[in-house]
């Protein structure tokens, strides 16, 4: 079981009124909210924090990429991934990941994540999500229609630009490159291990199954969200005759641990609420621009619709945007909280009953301040993470991890002497 | 006035509907956001006098698979391809809204296809001082009164009739909402501003007072654009969605304006 320590840096400081007073988290999120002197604050607190986990011996960490979003301060999560490979030497890093359709050419990231493969000596992971609507459709005004075609052919034009001997000429629909050419190489050879968070569409697993990336279903609201997608996830990859390796596949876990449940609800309900309560304060007309679900996956849900009416169990669209007043965070499962033993035995149990062998984990959340996330990450590290630490290991290997160089080849960052005067 | 016709035109995008109905010149009408679910009583009043023909733009109700039209050229041809297939080479060309972004590419692209051009609110420019507003960013239920004054007459229009089936006619709407989006997003200027010069015939604008959606302002600046003589007409009390919210008043217009 590998345990991914992972960071959404929200910003701290949205008022308490804000789901009265303020539209959106996202893209029309207030600008006067942002204090520069508290984004310098917690940028730096937040790194500390991952090179914190990495420390404490959580096998990656981990950064996402979100636009004009206050939950998520990283834009570019390449550059705080380059910071953390050069102050940390061992964990695994997780770029979890580039909105590829988004960049002009998707060659840029090619070039950065092997960069940062290179200065990390080979522990990158590269994840290439879809990007939700708010990001790539509203924040970077990417044609809705188009963002798939245009992310499946980054993904080919990026993996190309990684594994090819020859510099090559890309004739695609979107992009056209007469020649392609990374320099730097990836130190990971052919390339790093590709994980994709995908939201649960057949079209998404088929493609992991195909070219053998990491699926992981991240979501807000749980293991309990996650099982329906992780069940069918399987089924499909049945169908394709693949192994049910359970290191195939990840999912997203918000956890609290403390010396007793009653501590831990203690201490984390007010971080978890500021988390669905303003974090999750979105617009709900930035959920669904037209073009962004296919008509297939439409005539899907509608169906389920249709049969949800007719009094059998549907699923409605899956947005972000809702009502969390009166949700029970930790009774529903979208925060385990209790006692490291209590954490654990639940984590051993959702993993193996979901068979996902990769968690990542955020124990961060909210508006929680630096102590407690050390308390909760340290706790974890000695007293839950020994404990799941080998579930899955003896049977399955993990074809989907970094391969670094050997730990006495990697360079360390020189210490910085200033001359004397 | 005679039936509403149906037939069908094929294209090099695909097969696409044409529905017709009157008598005399006519008109060709490249629907507006949502497409023609269904007939419109401004169609009704345009034929009492002329042979109306609205052939379906892809995507929209009725229109041909628009899957690989990716930019503007694309959108342009193809609607260039229905002028030309639904038989109204040489006739006048209406467009409202989205419908008029692409009526105007055809009178600039091909001068020799559209007699005269009326323009209902359309698409294309694009004012940093007074943005159009984002339709594609509405919450549920708030579509209808962002486009029309009467947004629940609107609803009526695009309620299923008990004849079609409850889930095509759903994906035909969200259909036509992807086309729609496939052509306009993220709704700056679609190029047409460097090819309203090329537009030499007489060209009527239509806007409606209360446009929520592009702003009254934009009516000068079609105008200035545009190379040949037009007329601007604002309809009080009507929004976006003039055709629908004064269909007598945008028929009046338009008749006086073909037949001088």
């Amino acid at each position: 079981m590998r345990a991914l320590w992972f960071h959404l840096m929200p910003y701290q400081d949205l008022p308490d009124n804000f789901k009265d007073e303020h539209p959106s988290v996202w893209v029309s999120i207030d600008r006067h909210l942002f204090d520069s002197q508290r984004g310098h604050e917690l940028y730096n607190e937040y790194m500390d924090e991952l090179e914190f986990a990495a420390a404490q011996g959580f096998d990656a960490i981990c950064v996402n990429e979100h636009h004009a979003n206050a939950y998520g301060l990283m834009p570019s999560p390449n550059l705080i991934a380059a910071s953390l490979a050069r102050r940390t030497s061992d964990a695994a890093i997780c770029v979890m990941g580039n909105s590829v359709a988004l960049y002009n050419p998707p060659t840029r990231v090619a070039e950065e994540m092997a960069m940062i493969d290179c200065i990390s000596g080979g522990r990158l992971i590269a994840g290439f999500p879809v990007g939700t609507a708010m990001d790539t459709c509203y924040a970077y005004g990417q044609n809705p229609g188009l963002l798939r075609p245009r992310y499946y052919e980054a993904i080919d034009l990026i993996t190309r630009a990684w594994e090819s001997e020859e510099p090559f000429a890309f004739n695609g629909r979107f992009n056209q490159q007469r020649y392609v050419n990374v320099w730097p190489r990836p130190m990971q050879k052919p390339r790093p291990p590709i994980w994709v968070p995908g939201s649960g569409s057949i079209e998404t697993w088929d493609m992991c199954a195909e070219k053998d990336f990491l699926y992981a279903y991240l979501s807000y609201f749980g293991w309990q969200a996650s099982a329906g997608v992780m069940k069918g996830f399987w089924n499909r990859m049945k169908e394709l005759g693949k192994e049910p390796n359970p290191f195939h596949a990840g999912f997203l876990q918000f956890v609290g641990v403390a010396e007793t449940r009653k501590e831990a609800e203690k201490l984390y309900a007010r971080h978890a609420d500021y988390f669905y309560n303003r974090c999750l304060h979105l617009d709900s007309g930035f959920s669904s621009p037209p073009g962004y679900t296919t008509e297939e996956s439409i005539r899907a849900r509608l169906g389920s619709q249709i049969a949800a009416a007719a009094g059998a169990k549907g699923g409605g669209p899956q947005t972000i945007a809702g009502d969390y007043s009166k949700t029970k965070f930790f009774d529903e499962g979208h925060v385990i909280i209790g006692s490291p033993d209590e954490v654990a035995d639940k984590l051993r149990e959702v993993a193996t009953q979901l068979n996902v062998g990769n968690i990542l984990l955020l124990m961060h959340f909210g508006d929680m301040p630096r102590e407690l996330t050390e308390y909760n990450t340290s706790l974890f590290a000695k007293k839950v993470l020994p404990q799941i630490k080998g579930l899955f290991e003896d049977e399955w290997e993990h074809k989907w991890w970094p391969k670094p160089i050997a730990p006495g080849q990697r360079q360390q960052p020189a210490p910085v002497t200033a001359f004397a005067s | 006035m005679s039936e509403l016709v149906e037939r069908s035109v094929v294209t090099p995008t695909g097969s696409a509907r044409v529905w017709e109905k009157g008598v005399g010149n006519p008109i060709g009408f490249f629907a507006g956001l949502g497409g023609l679910p269904a007939w419109l009583p401004v169609l009704d009043r345009l034929a009492e006098r002329h042979r109306v023909v609205a052939p379906s733009l892809p995507g929209f109700p009725g229109g041909a698979n628009f899957e690989r039209l990716d930019d503007i050229f694309d959108w342009s041809l193809a609607a260039i391809d229905l002028v030309m297939e639904a038989g109204l080479i040489g006739a006048d060309l209406i467009g409202p809204s989205v419908g008029g972004a692409l009526a105007a590419e055809v009178a600039a692209l091909r001068p020799d296809l559209v007699r005269k051009l009326v323009l209902i609110a359309p698409y294309g420019l694009f004012d940093e001082t007074a943005p159009i507003a984002d339709v594609f960013a509405c919450k549920p239920g708030e579509q209808s009164g962002l486009l029309t004054r009467d947004p629940q007459a609107y609803d009526a229009y695009r309620t299923r009739p008990n004849s079609a089936n409850e889930m095509d006619w759903t994906v035909m709407q969200v259909r036509a909402e992807m086309a729609a989006a496939r052509i306009l997003w993220p709704l700056g200027e679609t190029g047409l501003r460097k090819r309203l010069s090329r537009i030499a015939q007489p060209t009527l604008i239509i806007w409606g007072a209360q446009d929520r959606v592009i702003p009254p302002s934009y009516a000068a600046k079609f105008a200035e654009a545009v190379a040949a003589e037009t007329k601007i007409v604002t309809i009080p009390d009507a929004g976006h969605k003039v055709e629908f919210d004064a269909p007598d008043a945008v028929a009046a217009a338009i008749a006086e304006f073909l037949a001088c």
